[in-house]
């Protein structure tokens, strides 16, 4: 179920968390977002489209996903006791397509026949083109050039769904680049159109909706480490992009105290302005692409360029509900390098045989960094995708085992 | 206190049955000296307001005109400070109502009261936010207001009747009307949901009504002019610049393209 008992079950209702969030879209716009936000709100109280929903996770996507006691790696670490999300067995190869059935059931309820997406990695996009291909919707995917080289397998997945995939060639060419290409393609078309946005980012309701169409993975995690375990875990960590992974698994935990919740953000090739993409570790408030939280900015309020190895993780801002989690202590968010990332990749790949997504990696590596020092602990890692998109990548940073030679 | 440079305009227009054109201009490009050069030209050439955009890295309204004359000025070096120096050196020789046009970001970074205040000194007369909703900027508009110039907001034709209220309460100065649903950049037709706004507009409220997106031509301006207390043109200037950035007969291009617009639109009220 969407509506948990969760205390915690912001935002106010003009879309804030704390003071991030809220509505910084061109006029045009917020009645478009009102009607969704209208929208949403009944759905959310009718129970046919929970039924409908819960049964395309079950059937569809393959939902509960399982919660794997990583045995051997554990050992390795000889700490923590570290417990894996496998996010990665669902259909498509990561969480995305949680919210991509949810947003999907929901376009058609409001009788949109055309969607259009932004994809980073092109999880979201290839999750984006399967649910249109489900319910025969038009297709569109903004894509940054640079993420298309980097990421050509899904572009191609994506087309084979019979979706269309539109380069962005402005700005860094990457994922904030697409997220303002598709604001503009809905800003023109929004009367057939629904923008299915795939992160806990934007504009009122995106981030609340986001992050309750992925929160069946906190949930089930909680229920799955109780029995077991018979005991709550001590910290969760996942990756945080834009944070929609991390908050679906985060937030069936917040109330429970104890539990420390750890955000993982693309440490890139070093902290300097530019190098990185961790917005606690040189961002400040401010307002891009509709919302309001912590990004990476310049004295003049130009949004800084990024850099991360993984494309998902790769974007100036931190979703709205994470900004509040920091501010209030609730969570902490700590910076992984590319090169951690890559080599926790290694170690989970050859002692579990899991090659996460390079985007997982990162929170991968953070638990990895933890684990030793913290004995009698439980720790869960959201493995949020698996790495088969990102062979190419692990083949330019692994060189050494992409020769004919190498065994 | 006195009605703003920007109320007088209109009082001026009505009085004289004469649309109000309102140009706007990325400031920075090709250069922030250039910019105030241009400004003088679009006033020789007749128009009556200056919509001074501030660059900003990710213009989420805003076509690849604009887009791309954002870039030039923001490899070039513009900032808020450097548009506000623009508007100073403008003012020094000039009477003309100028609009600051932006993103909300860049201003926040600002800091409103510091803007407020050292927008009045660089004789800007009012603000206008793009991406800001009368929601999230209201609590920006007393300071602004109080520093004794005008915050101008967007009505688009997706607003319901509810949301226009609430743009004409927050507005002093002018209305800016979107005519269409859409990013800013050139059109072969000016929509038609333009006059259906205006209608719906003019129920709730007596501030002026300008209308731009899309308005390209001497023909367009005068269609416009026929409902609206102003005409906006802004990527159509934008193009000229482009086009004509390294030459020296760039002022003179644009003061004709003025002069051009500003005569058709004042024969669509004749």
């Amino acid at each position: 179920m969407i509506t948990s008992s969760n205390p915690y079950n912001g935002p106010d209702s003009g879309g804030h968390f704390g003071p991030y969030g809220g509505r910084y879209v061109p006029e045009v716009l917020m009645n478009p977002l009102e009607e969704l936000e209208q929208a949403y709100a009944a759905a959310r109280e009718d129970p046919t489209f929970h039924a409908e929903l819960a049964g395309l996770l079950k059937d569809y996507a393959g939902r509960p996903t399982p919660l794997y006691f990583a045995k051997r790696l554990s050992e390795t670490l000889g700490g923590a006791k570290i417990y894996i999300k496998r996010e990665d067995l669902l259909h498509t190869g990561a969480h995305k397509i949680n919210n991509a059935l949810g947003q999907i059931l929901l376009a058609r309820r409001m009788g949109k026949e055309r969607i259009i997406a932004e994809t980073g990695a092109g999880q979201h996009g290839v999750a984006t083109a399967t649910v249109c291909a489900l319910f025969g919707m038009k297709c569109v995917i903004y894509m940054g050039e640079e993420d298309m080289r980097r990421q050509r397998l899904n572009v191609f997945r994506m087309r084979l769904l019979g979706a269309t995939v539109t380069g962005v060639t402005s700005g860094s060419r990457t994922l904030k680049d697409a997220i303002s290409e598709a604001m503009r393609d809905w800003v023109t078309n929004v009367g057939d159109t629904h923008y299915l946005l795939g992160s806990a980012l934007g504009s009122h309701p995106y981030p609340m909706m986001v992050r309750d169409f992925h929160s069946c993975m906190g949930i089930e995690a909680r229920a799955q480490i109780l029995e077991k375990e018979g005991r709550l875990p001590d910290q969760v960590i996942a990756c945080v992009g834009g944070g929609s992974n991390a908050i679906g698994i985060f937030h069936a935990f917040i109330p429970d105290v104890g539990v420390k919740l750890v955000g993982v953000e693309a440490g890139g090739r070093s902290l300097e302005p530019g190098q990185h993409a961790a917005r606690f570790a040189g961002g400040s408030p401010g307002v891009l692409q509709g919302c309001y939280s912590y990004v990476l900015q310049n004295g003049d309020g130009q949004i800084s360029l990024t850099h991360s190895v993984s494309a998902g993780l790769d974007y100036a801002m931190i979703g709205p509900e994470h900004a509040n989690l920091a501010d209030e202590g609730r969570a902490e968010y700590v910076p992984c390098s590319d090169a951690d990332a890559l080599e926790a990749a290694q170690i989970l790949a050859r002692t579990e045989g899991l090659i996460p997504a390079l985007e997982s990696a990162h929170g991968v590596a953070e638990a990895l960094r933890r684990a030793p020092s913290a004995s009698g602990q439980i720790f869960i890692v959201n493995l949020s995708g698996r790495g088969d998109k990102d062979i190419d990548i692990y083949r330019e940073n692994l060189k050494e085992l992409d020769e004919p030679e190498s065994n | 206190m006195n009605p703003s440079r920007i109320s007088q305009l209109f009082a001026r227009c009505r009085a004289e049955n004469e649309p109000a054109l309102i140009a706007y201009i990325t400031a920075g490009d090709p250069s922030l000296e250039r910019t105030v050069s241009l400004v003088e030209a679009m006033e020789l050439g007749g128009a009556d307001l200056i919509e001074l955009g501030v660059p900003f890295s990710d213009p989420i309204a805003d076509g690849p005109v604009i887009m791309r004359a954002t870039e030039r000025a923001l490899a070039n070096g513009a900032s808020l400070a450097g548009v506000l120096e623009v508007a100073r050196q403008v003012r020094k020789r000039s009477q003309i109502p100028m609009l600051l046009f932006s993103y909300l970001n860049p201003l926040l970074q600002y800091g409103f009261a510091k803007l407020a205040a050292d927008a009045v000194a660089a004789g800007i007369d009012g603000i206008l936010m793009t991406d800001a909703s009368v929601e999230e900027a209201g609590k920006f508009v007393p300071v602004v207001r109080a520093a004794g110039l005008d915050t101008v907001f967007l009505a688009a034709p997706t607003s319901p009747m509810a949301r226009l209220q609430k743009v004409a309460e927050y507005s002093s100065g002018f209305v800016y009307l979107v005519s269409r649903t859409g990013v800013t950049g050139v059109r072969d037709q000016v929509s038609g949901s333009a006059a259906e706004l205006v209608a719906k507009m003019r129920q709730v409220t007596d501030l002026p009504l300008a209308v731009g997106f899309g308005i390209a031509k001497a023909a367009d301006a005068g269609e416009v002019a026929k409902i609206a207390d102003g005409v906006v043109v802004g990527s159509a200037f934008v193009r000229i610049i482009e086009s004509y950035a390294g030459s020296p007969e760039l002022e003179s291009k644009l003061a004709e393209f003025t002069r051009e617009l500003k005569e058709g639109a004042k024969a669509g009220r004749a």
